[in-house]
């Protein structure tokens, strides 16, 4: 009997530890997050004025608001989905659906999986490379293709992972039928996965709202009010980074409510693809 | 043993005709030298303990093997005098005449109506007028019509299993098929769905050839004429059902279908 209680007390002991570790792990990275978003409602709230939407970036000293960036950023972020996401779906596409025999799936998943962590001011420097450099200006149009290219490998992998949860005897039975596989994949395996694809869609949204390595060689800024994609475009994360790190508190203010908008559309964002994918999976 | 097996039951004017089939996972032989022949309009069971090949054989019929490509068949399998193990065989019109249910439902997440819709496309140009008829035939046949007519629009996801299963045999015979293939169609649902779904059996085989896989020897009894018990690759006897269940002509037959094995 008492080996067995030895044990069992042991058992017991050992969960509660680590039980208690991670519940710690948990508070610490708890923690962390809610400092940051504490301290972006402090700084931002009081800064969100009106005129934050409605004027825009102001020089030094004069009150002014954010709407060139605002403007900027939602182009940018548009032009660079609508780039990244057909490829990006398509290629999915191809690495769950066709790329089954030789060897141009596994490398094109491998070089993605490497594309996917590759840092994003790699990204702006490449496209200030390839782009910048020969139309010899920065432009909005520059830094949509390097926020497409950061869209592209994360659409893929969402999509051949949500492709590949289609269950296999959902694609026998379209076959059984004798549809072709082109019908396949259009009106059974991608309608199938649609939710979990637009979830990927809107977290890759997400990710380059942020993003401010690529867009400094890319898109560089503008103080002035600008639609056209061939010139230099204001956008929230470099504003944010110029005003934050300058002496006048103007500019500090209004970086603190571009900071407070990116992180509000951010986690807006994600709680919207969380909805949607629960939606989806409780009908499957 | 060949000789043995193929002692089989009288069938005149079969729908299909298997010969010297064997089929390969790989390189591992899962069935082996199988020889038997499908009644026209009539329902033959294939049993056997899981492993047997009983489903294997089934998927040879309409070459759900193809869509793998470590998987194949030596051999003929002729449906109606035509082998269409032949390469010239066209894949989707031999799937237009041998359709196929699963073991899970597999509505696709579309509409009711689109479902079915969904194969009569592949095939024929129906008016909207038509297109309306042959669904509400396809839901009568599979016996779903009452409760499905109200929703053709609805997503045919949202339907419970036993509805899902008859909504996917109406899927599969409104195309039309001569013949249909059964692959455990109902381990997955409860009594009453599948109560259901063997009373269909027994009413499509008026105008279907039936060929059902089953792990459910009773199943089998209930809705067989014929029954095939395969063990290991290997097609052990074959011969009507009544036969087969009480009267066995191998040792091995009766172990399994007395619950001896298996």
């Amino acid at each position: 009997m008492t080996p067995m209680v030895n044990l069992y007390t042991r058992r017991r002991i050992i969960n509660a530890a680590g039980l208690i570790i991670s519940v710690l792990a948990m508070a610490f990275g708890l923690f962390w997050l809610c400092w940051i978003l504490w301290t972006l409602l402090e700084n931002g709230l009081p800064a969100l004025a009106p005129a934050v939407f409605t004027h825009m970036t102001p020089p030094p000293g004069s009150t002014g608001g954010l709407l060139n960036a605002i403007a900027g950023s939602l182009m940018m972020t548009l032009v660079g989905t609508l780039i990244g996401t057909p490829i990006g779906i398509l290629a999915g596409t191809y690495l769950a659906e066709f790329g089954h025999r030789g060897w141009l799936a596994p490398i094109t998943r491998f070089i993605n999986d490497v594309l996917l962590s590759a840092p994003s001011i790699v990204i702006g420097l490449f496209v200030y490379e390839i782009y910048v450099i020969h139309v010899r200006h920065f432009s909005g149009w520059a830094g949509a293709l390097a926020l497409s290219i950061i869209v592209i490998p994360i659409v893929i992998r969402t999509t051949e992972n949500m492709l590949r949860l289609v269950p296999t005897t959902l694609r026998e039975a379209a076959a059984a039928l004798g549809a072709p596989q082109w019908k396949i994949v259009n009106f059974v395996t991608l309608r199938a996965a649609r939710a979990g694809i637009i979830t990927g869609v809107m977290l890759a949204i997400a990710r380059i709202s942020g993003e401010t390595a690529p867009l400094l060689f890319t898109a560089l800024n503008n103080q002035f009010w600008n639609s056209d994609m061939d010139k230099p475009m204001a956008n929230l994360p470099v504003v944010i980074f110029q005003f934050a790190m300058s002496p006048y508190e103007d500019w500090q203010h209004l970086a603190w409510a571009g900071a407070l908008l990116i992180t509000l559309s951010v986690l807006t964002l994600n709680i919207l693809a969380r909805v949607l994918f629960r939606q989806s999976a409780t009908t499957h | 043993m060949n000789a043995e097996t193929t002692a089989n039951p009288k069938i005149i004017d079969p729908k299909i005709v298997v010969k010297d089939l064997n089929f390969y996972y790989g390189n591992y032989r899962a069935l082996k030298d199988i020889n038997l022949s499908i009644a026209e309009k009539m329902v033959t069971a294939f049993i056997g303990p899981s492993g047997c090949g009983k489903s294997t054989l089934l998927r040879t019929f309409n070459r759900m093997y193809q869509l793998y490509p470590k998987q194949k068949a030596t051999g003929e399998i002729l449906l109606d005098g035509t082998n269409i193990l032949d390469k010239k065989q066209d894949l989707n019109m031999l799937r237009a005449k041998i359709g196929m249910v699963f073991q899970k439902p597999t509505p696709f997440p579309m509409s009711i109506y689109d479902n079915i819709a969904f194969g009569v496309k592949l095939y024929e140009n129906l008016n909207k007028n038509d297109m309306d008829e042959r669904v509400e035939w396809a839901l009568r046949k599979a016996a779903l019509w009452t409760e499905a007519k109200d929703k053709l629009k609805q997503s045919g996801t949202g339907l419970s299993g036993g509805q899902q299963q008859r909504l996917c045999i109406a899927r599969a015979i409104a195309v039309k098929p001569q013949v249909l293939l059964l692959d455990e169609p109902t381990s997955a649902l409860d009594p009453i769905s599948t109560a259901h779904i063997e009373k269909l059996i027994d009413e499509l085989k008026e105008d279907f050839t039936i060929v059902i896989v089953t792990h459910n020897m009773q199943q089998a009894a209930r809705v067989s004429d014929f029954t095939a018990y395969m063990y290991l690759g290997d097609l052990i006897e074959f011969g009507d059902t009544s036969t087969v269940f009480t009267n066995p002509k191998r040792k091995e037959t009766e172990d399994y279908i007395t619950g001896r094995f298996g």
